[in-house]
């Protein structure tokens, strides 16, 4: 897993004793956290929304498919479920309202829907342009979309010490240059400069915005790309959940530690 | 004073009349609108988003069209149970005075409106003014809002409203029945500027209630009673204002409302929690916490132009409103504003009269009625606070 933002590399570090196993520590930065996770009925976002619910988060995912929304809130009850497609401008509202209103608030969003582009993987020149705006509407202008709606919540939540912590999931094809894999390297490379943005720019309001890459993992998506991959090789997605959950949990402690010492001094 | 026609929140022309303690009145880009503000000042504005409150649809029993606009509630967290108003066939380009009259509503009547069903509990003692049951769970009844419902709006504004044209930038909870629009000064480069200068900002949540019903009796008791949410972080910056005797600059009249009616039930301090504010402020109210307030321009009888009365004697109001007039301002949620500091007369003694003109309740218990204050008839209480869980 690579963290793209040195900051948060020093911010793991410095408070490694508080890392995994979360569950067992008395202070589990998780309790009544309000998550978002886009893209959460499949891969890395499904296990997301099981990760953090096992944390004792309240969590809402959001997805295009109502069967497989309806699928994964029967199978997790305590999820709420959204139907929505983060590309379509009309849609980013309608969802926001629905994750702020359903968890009176929101502290953590993930961006994790992710288009990989044209299936299969296609070389820039054979690139349809409609096939680059879908991943871009996806990939980059869909978490902007939904940062920009949640920013109120997300300032709140950074006021009240809450934790407020934006993280987009990228990519290693964000910062190196894979042959076909032009749409979505590009969509994601524009994604992580964003979100290093956002993190200059939103540090006065307490809210951090960070950029994991999770790594090669066996999900729908990487299949996609690559069919023939050996999956033995592969990250399980429930391994890059558990991961991104550590790290988010590091962010959300300094916050956690600030009020117990507050309550302390 | 022209209406605000085009609904953009920050318009690069929009303007703000000061007037000060001392009643001397000037004119500002409101883009300098920080400019007002001095180091040690806490400015607190509404974080509600707007909901998409007006729902078409028809009525069951007669098939005929109807439009429902959402009006109150007892708790920021209620989903279910709303008070509304009905209007019959026709939208917001007629104007709501002008509107027909929906059919006769009875107990039991269902409302069809697009994926959402609803059940007429009961008359709030005015044929259009009903307690609606959305049936249903709690995910159905939020998708249903926001996919069916739109903004309320009004004949002035020509082209239908997107819901981010009514959301302010800091908008958080969805619970805003109209747009706390005094907020859409705000944005987050003036937030910064702000904090650079060690102005503090803080929010509350106000659910906003209806401006207009298009009914004379309706209008005359507005604003419906209204939960708000005052959190801690808000609370301790007003704490540590009062103490360093920094200015409180109320953001809205649903900033001075809320934190007028929470002071007003704990003498003078402002604890963070839920309440229902009922209260009305006006000319004889005595503030206790608000210093000064940015709001709208507002015309004459409506009640946010009565809660103006609160900070500034008549005399000067009128020569506000002349202001304001000659000099071309725009009115209405995308308008042109003001910015009024109470007038030394107008603030309360320290130690002021517990629950003076205050009908209040608090959460978690929020249909405990703590107290009703002799401010209204007793016969409007139930307009005030309609809903009740069973």
């Amino acid at each position: 897993m690579n963290i793209h933002h040195k900051s948060v590399d020093s911010i793991l570090s410095s408070l490694s004793p508080l890392l995994a196993p979360t569950d067992d520590h008395p202070r589990n930065p998780f309790t009544d956290i309000r998550v978002a996770i886009t893209g959460g009925t499949s891969g890395l976002g499904l296990s997301l929304v099981r990760e953090l619910l096992d944390r004792g988060a309240k969590v809402a995912l959001v997805a295009r498919s109502r069967d497989r929304v309806d699928c994964v809130v029967q199978e997790l009850p305590a999820a709420h479920g959204i139907v929505g497609d983060v590309s379509r401008k009309e849609d980013i509202h309608p969802i926001t309202m629905q994750i702020v209103g359903a968890l009176g608030g929101l502290d953590v969003l993930i961006n994790n829907a992710s288009d990989l582009g044209p299936i299969p993987l296609q070389l820039l020149g054979d690139t349809e342009c409609e096939d680059l705006e879908r991943t871009l509407a996806t990939n980059f202008l869909g978490p902007f979309r939904l940062t920009k709606a949640m920013l109120g919540s997300l300032a709140a939540s950074a006021r009240e010490c809450r934790g407020a912590v934006v993280v987009n999931v990228s990519s290693d094809a964000a910062v190196n240059a894979y042959p076909r894999w032009g749409a979505y390297g590009a969509s994601k490379a524009a994604l992580l400069h964003l979100s290093r943005i956002w993190d200059e720019e939103l540090s006065s309001e307490g809210v951090r915005v960070l950029s994991i890459d999770p790594g090669d993992m066996d999900t729908p998506l990487h299949a996609a790309a690559v069919p023939d991959a050996d999956r033995s090789t592969l990250k399980r997605p429930e391994v890059a959940a558990r991961e991104f959950a550590d790290t988010v949990a590091a962010v959300l402690s300094r916050r956690t530690e600030a009020i117990a010492q507050e309550a302390i001094g | 004073m022209i209406a605000a026609r085009l609904p953009v929140q920050r318009p690069s022309n929009a303007k703000v009349l000061i007037a000060d303690g001392q009643g001397n009145i000037e004119h500002k880009a409101r883009s300098e609108f920080a400019d007002l503000l001095r180091p040690g000042d806490v400015v607190v504005a509404n974080d509600a988003a707007t909901l998409p409150a007006s729902l078409s649809g028809q009525h069951s029993r007669t098939g005929r069209p109807i439009e429902v606009r959402l009006a109150g509630r007892d708790s920021l967290d209620e989903i279910r149970y709303f008070s509304v108003i009905v209007f019959g066939e026709g939208d917001f380009r007629t104007p709501t005075e002008n509107r027909s009259k929906p059919p006769a509503l009875k107990r039991g009547d269902r409302l069809e409106l697009g994926r959402l069903q609803g059940t007429v509990v009961r008359l709030l003692n005015h044929p259009r003014f009903i307690l609606l049951q959305f049936e249903g769970s709690p995910r159905e009844i939020w998708e249903g809002l926001a996919r069916h419902g739109r903004p309320i709006q009004y004949a002035y504004v020509p082209t239908p409203l997107a819901v981010w044209d009514t959301w302010t930038p800091i908008a958080v909870r969805p619970v805003a029945f109209e747009p706390p629009s005094a907020g859409f000064v705000l944005d987050w480069s003036m937030l910064a500027s702000m904090s650079a200068r060690k102005i503090r900002f803080g929010t509350i949540t106000h659910a906003s209630g209806l401006s207009s019903t298009g009914d004379p009796e309706l209008d005359a008791l507005l604003p419906f009673a209204e939960p708000y949410r005052i959190p801690r972080s808000t609370a301790l910056m007003i704490k540590h204002a009062q103490a360093s005797r920094g200015r409180i600059i109320a953001i809205g009249t649903t900033v001075a409302r809320a934190l007028e009616h929470t002071a007003a039930m704990f003498d003078g301090v402002v604890p963070f929690g839920e309440r229902l504010a009922t209260q009305r402020l006006g000319a004889s109210s005595r503030l206790r916490i608000v210093d000064a307030i940015l709001s709208g321009t507002h015309e004459r009888g409506t009640s946010h132009y009565e809660l103006l009365r609160a900070f500034v004697d008549d005399e000067t109001l009128s020569r506000i409103d002349h202001e304001l007039n000659t000099r071309d301002y725009r009115t209405h949620e995308f308008g042109d504003s003001v910015f009024l500091e109470r007038a030394a007369t107008r603030r309360a003694p320290r130690l002021g009269h517990l629950l003076e003109h205050v009908s209040c309740s608090s959460t978690p218990s929020t249909s405990a009625k703590v107290c009703f204050g002799g401010l209204l008839p007793h016969d409007a209480q139930s307009f005030f606070n309609p809903v009740r869980k069973e």
